[in-house]
């Protein structure tokens, strides 16, 4: 924040971008995802496609546990339900991709809504065991009601098809996800300038205060739980364009983490730390993955030590995290950038 | 389709067998719960660090199991008392939460390290138990069910007769009620949190040497914690007899239902009584109340 | 920056608070004992009592989180005694906390516009969007906050200021501006100055009477420093063990000798402390 920025009025310093740097910066920001696919390289391509449906489900996380404060052990799960709706509607009746998309979403939030349901009589972390236990029961399922979700096996997922342009690379996907990704996540930003998000955050900061000025606690905590899951749904969908097959490994515990590390590593309850964490969380192992084959030469099996090298960073950013910058890398973001607005006269 | 009675017979007794590892783990568990109020999610993967750390000196370095046992068990204090010491003890002040996601965070490093070890591939324990089965009645009990049922329960009553005798278990539970107070009347309270996260991580390392003797060892083997987690949320968190018959109990349930339904209900079932459980009695069957405000 | 606009804040009318033999008891301490309190519309009342001896324990069952044993709550005679807690918000019941219950990761002006929580209407899928009706509810509360409250208590400075960072006094002034967001009938302070200084305490002193000349509220109020309460209220309730044990104007109050009696068993005599104009009693 600027010091002394001179508002014109209330509404904007109520806006979506609260000084004109930031809009432009938005503004470069959308530039550079239009001219992005210049690069010409499918695996950029494909990893972009990667990070923004990462970018997603960790602020529909976020939103629940970011802001709400309810820590979730589901999240991969929401995910899979999404991917495996996509899967089940576009493969068996071929409907039009954004419907399966809404589907998606919509199914995963009605579910969402169901595991929420025992916040009525439990709290905190008990609440978060519960949603472990959603997971394994949702894992169950997907194992074993084979007429809808193939079982081991899974489904297969036809190509997205739109206005009869097929998307079967990640360079055309990338033009259906894009605009999606960014719709999302400024509705999310919209979402804490309301009534709504505010009585979210209320919640987190759990306080007799939240009861006291008439939030009803079981009502938003279920529309929290609601619109984390709505937002898994959607970008499990669209992975499930990606990836064009869904089974019960997709997206294992491990993911769940991976997504709590993510809003971790990111910054907990801003916007831009979930985009931060999904991005900086989904490059780490293709980062891991160029440095093994840099040292095959002299490591030659340096890509089997790949999985724990992951999983371990993995596991020490969120613990380095917690202890040392709680707000994450929104954080360290914010205090460069006063770093270098008050450059030549810091303190 | 009949039920043959000794059928149901030798899988309780099979399932009480397993209930009584579990049963030792959520004691693990608990022992944390109580002294610094920590959720540990990863006591599952304590149990399987232990369990490859026993698996290094039996297998790899051929130790005799006489010497494997205590190094091991040294070893896992060692490792209890490294994580409370750098990763628990900087974040004790702030909310559960986030102590609680440094757990999940240690639940993927502790994963991650046994696969850097000793790779993901599943592993076969050296046997150490007698190897003839045992009959009790007409119900033949594989031995190595036996034993470690044996064994578990040796270990729960040299606990539980610490836990109420020893000066350290009284500092323990002490610390447990009021740490402020048990701190005025010159209980060393960062020496009980170290303590009982070493103790913890001895007791699951035990625990992890058994469940591998019987089902051998992987890297996913610390799923044995999730039930272990039903375990405890069943008895009540802070409550060790709790943890005792809630072990006892969801062993022998994944058993009967594995038997008589399919391998693949048992976590569905005891997660069903999971959610019954949270949703009917959320602070456990034998837990303290006040511990549902967390 | 005041907004151009500057119609008057909008007045509810002041509500009427009737407590009758309200009882509330903790395992075996009978924190009220039959009391009956009586609020007239408008008015400044104080309910004062040596430590322990009930004060937040009837703000509590009041304001509904403690479910009395007996005793019945009637705002403007209607018995809310069964409403929830955070039913009473709407019915304009407002209340600030001994020990400040903020919403700490929030700034100030967020804090105060989730006083006005209950009043607002637009739903989640207006939020996404933020257009329309959602947009207008969200300027029109802004522009009302703005005048109505931080204006009014002067704090244009640290709207946008986590609460967290605050100094104490000033954070007991955000519990009031969130508590006068919501529109309240009637105010319930529980220690509004404690651990202020003489400045600061007049200036909440001045900001509470405003509040019921400007707006109309009726105020109840908690306090432990005699020189305010007997400057400021029109009535004044006393508690002790639990049992009212005086009721009457400042003056009657004052030279009560059961007053008197059970403030030399406490810390003071409240004459004294009233002439000295010190705080008397725990300040924390
Ligand atoms: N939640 C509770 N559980 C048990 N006892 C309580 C509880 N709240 C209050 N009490 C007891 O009820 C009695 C009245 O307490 P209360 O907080 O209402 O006093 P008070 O008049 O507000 O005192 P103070 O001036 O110190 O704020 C005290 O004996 C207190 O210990
Ligand atoms: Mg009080």
């Amino acid at each position: 924040m600027r010091v002394g920025t001179a508002k014109q009025s209330y509404a904007a310093d109520e806006g979506l971008f609260k000084t004109d740097t930031q809009k432009v910066w938005f503004g470069l920001l959308l530039a550079a995802l239009v001219l992005f696919p210049l690069n010409g390289s499918s695996y950029w391509m494909f990893l972009a496609v990667l990070v923004m449906i990462n970018v997603i489900s960790t602020t529909g996380l976020n939103i629940l546990t970011g802001y709400t404060g309810q820590v979730s052990l589901g999240h991969a799960a929401f995910m899979a339900v999404g991917a495996y709706t996509v899967a089940f509607f576009d493969g068996r009746f071929g409907t039009p991709v954004l419907l399966n998309l809404v589907l998606a979403g919509a199914v995963a939030a009605g579910i969402g809504y169901l595991v929420g349901l025992p916040s009525l009589r439990i709290k905190g972390l008990y609440l978060a065991i519960a949603t472990l236990a959603a997971a394994v029961i949702l894992g169950f399922i997907f194992l074993n009601w084979t007429p809808v979700t193939g079982g081991l096996r899974g489904l297969n997922v036809p190509t997205a098809t739109i206005a009869g342009i097929e998307l079967a690379t990640p360079d055309r996907l990338y033009w259906l996800v894009m605009p999606i990704t960014v719709v999302m996540v400024l509705a999310a930003k919209n979402l804490f300038r309301t009534r709504v998000g505010r009585a979210f955050i209320a919640i987190r900061d759990r306080d007799i205060s939240a009861e006291i000025i008439g939030i009803s606690l079981f009502k938003y905590k279920l529309m929290s739980f609601a619109i984390s899951s709505f937002y898994a749904g959607v970008a499990g969908g669209l992975w499930a364009y990606l990836f064009r097959v869904v089974t019960p490994e997709s997206f294992p515990a491990l993911a769940s983490i991976f997504f709590l590390a993510a809003v971790i590593v990111g910054g907990a309850g801003t916007i831009v730390g979930g985009i931060f964490g999904a991005v900086f969380m989904t490059l780490i192992p293709e980062f891991l993955k160029l440095s093994a084959t840099a040292l095959v030469p002299w490591f030659p099996d340096a890509s089997i030590y790949l999985a724990p090298v992951r999983n371990i960073i993995f596991g020490l950013l969120i613990i380095g995290f917690l202890i040392f910058e709680p707000m994450g890398l929104a954080e360290m973001w914010r205090r460069t950038r006063r770093y270098f607005a008050l450059w030549p006269f810091r303190t | 389709m009949a039920v043959e009675f000794i059928d149901i017979v030798e899988t309780s007794l099979a399932g009480i067998g397993t209930g009584s590892l579990m049963a030792l783990t959520g004691v693990a568990f608990v022992i944390i719960y109580k002294a610094t109020k920590v959720i540990n999610l990863a006591i599952g993967e304590m149990l399987m660090i232990g369990a490859f750390v026993f698996y290094g000196f039996s297998a790899g370095l051929a130790l005799p199991i006489w010497a494997s046992v205590p190094l091991t068990l040294v070893v896992a204090a060692l490792i209890g008392g490294l994580i409370e010491r750098t990763m628990i003890r900087p974040l004790l002040k702030d909310n559960p939460v986030s102590v609680f996601m440094v757990t999940i965070g240690l639940t993927s490093v502790l994963i991650g390290v046994v696969e850097l070890v000793w790779s993901a591939e599943p592993r076969r324990l050296p046997e150490f138990l007698p190897s003839q089965p045992v009959l009790l009645g007409d119900a033949f009990i594989p031995s190595k069910t036996a034993y470690s049922f044996v064994i578990a329960a040796a270990a729960m009553a040299v606990l539980i007769t610490v836990f109420a005798f020893w000066r350290g278990g009284i500092a323990l539970r002490a610390t447990a009620t009021d740490r402020a107070a048990a701190s005025s009347v010159g209980i060393d309270v960062p020496g009980v949190f170290s303590f009982s996260w070493m103790l913890a991580a001895v007791v699951a390392a035990l625990a992890g040497i058994l469940v591998g003797s019987v089902g051998g060892i992987s890297s996913a083997m610390g799923l044995f914690g999730l039930s272990v987690f039903v375990v405890v949320i069943v008895g009540g968190l802070d409550s060790i007899l709790g943890a005792l018959i809630a072990g006892l109990f969801i062993g022998w349930l994944e058993a009967m239902v594995g038997r008589f339904m399919g391998g693949e209900f048992k976590l569905l079932a005891t997660f069903t009584i999971l959610l019954v459980v949270l949703v009917v009695r959320p602070y456990g069957l034998f837990g303290t109340h006040e511990i549902e405000r967390l | 920056m005041s907004p151009s606009d500057s119609a008057a804040p909008v007045r509810p009318p002041a509500a009427r608070l009737d407590v009758e033999n309200l009882s509330l008891q903790f395992g075996g301490v009978k924190a009220l004992d039959g009391i009956d309190l009586h609020v007239e519309p408008g008015s400044i009342t104080a309910l004062i009592g040596p430590n322990g001896a009930g004060k937040t324990s009837a703000f509590n069952a009041i304001s509904g989180f403690y479910r009395p044993k007996t005793g019945t709550v009637k705002l403007d005679g209607v018995d809310i005694t069964q409403v929830p807690a955070r039913d009473r918000a709407k019915l304009g019941l407002a209340r600030t906390f001994q020990n400040i219950a903020l919403f700490r990761g929030m700034t100030v002006l967020d804090n105060i516009k989730l006083g006005r929580h209950a009043h607002l209407t637009s739903g989640v899928f207006g939020a996404f969007l933020y257009w329309g009706r959602t947009r207008r509810e969200e300027m029109e509360l802004r522009a009302e906050i703005e005048r109505d409250v931080i204006d009014f208590l002067e704090l244009d400075h640290i709207r946008n200021v986590p609460v967290a960072i605050l100094p104490y006094g000033l954070q007991k002034k955000v519990e009031l501006a969130r508590a006068l967001a919501m529109r309240p009938r009637i105010l319930m302070l529980d220690e509004p100055v404690a651990g202020m200084n003489r400045e600061e305490t007049e200036d909440m002193a001045r900001a509470i009477l405003d509040v019921r000349d400007e707006w109309g509220v009726t105020v109840l109020l908690v306090e432990h420093d005699m020189g305010m309460v007997m400057d400021i209220s029109d009535h004044v309730c006393v508690l002790n063990f639990g049992r009212r044990i005086a009721a009457g104007s400042p003056t009657e109050v004052r030279n009560d000798p059961d007053v008197i009696k059970a403030y030399l068993g406490g810390s003071g005599d409240p004459r004294k402390a009233a002439l000295d104009g010190a705080a008397m009693g725990e300040v924390a």
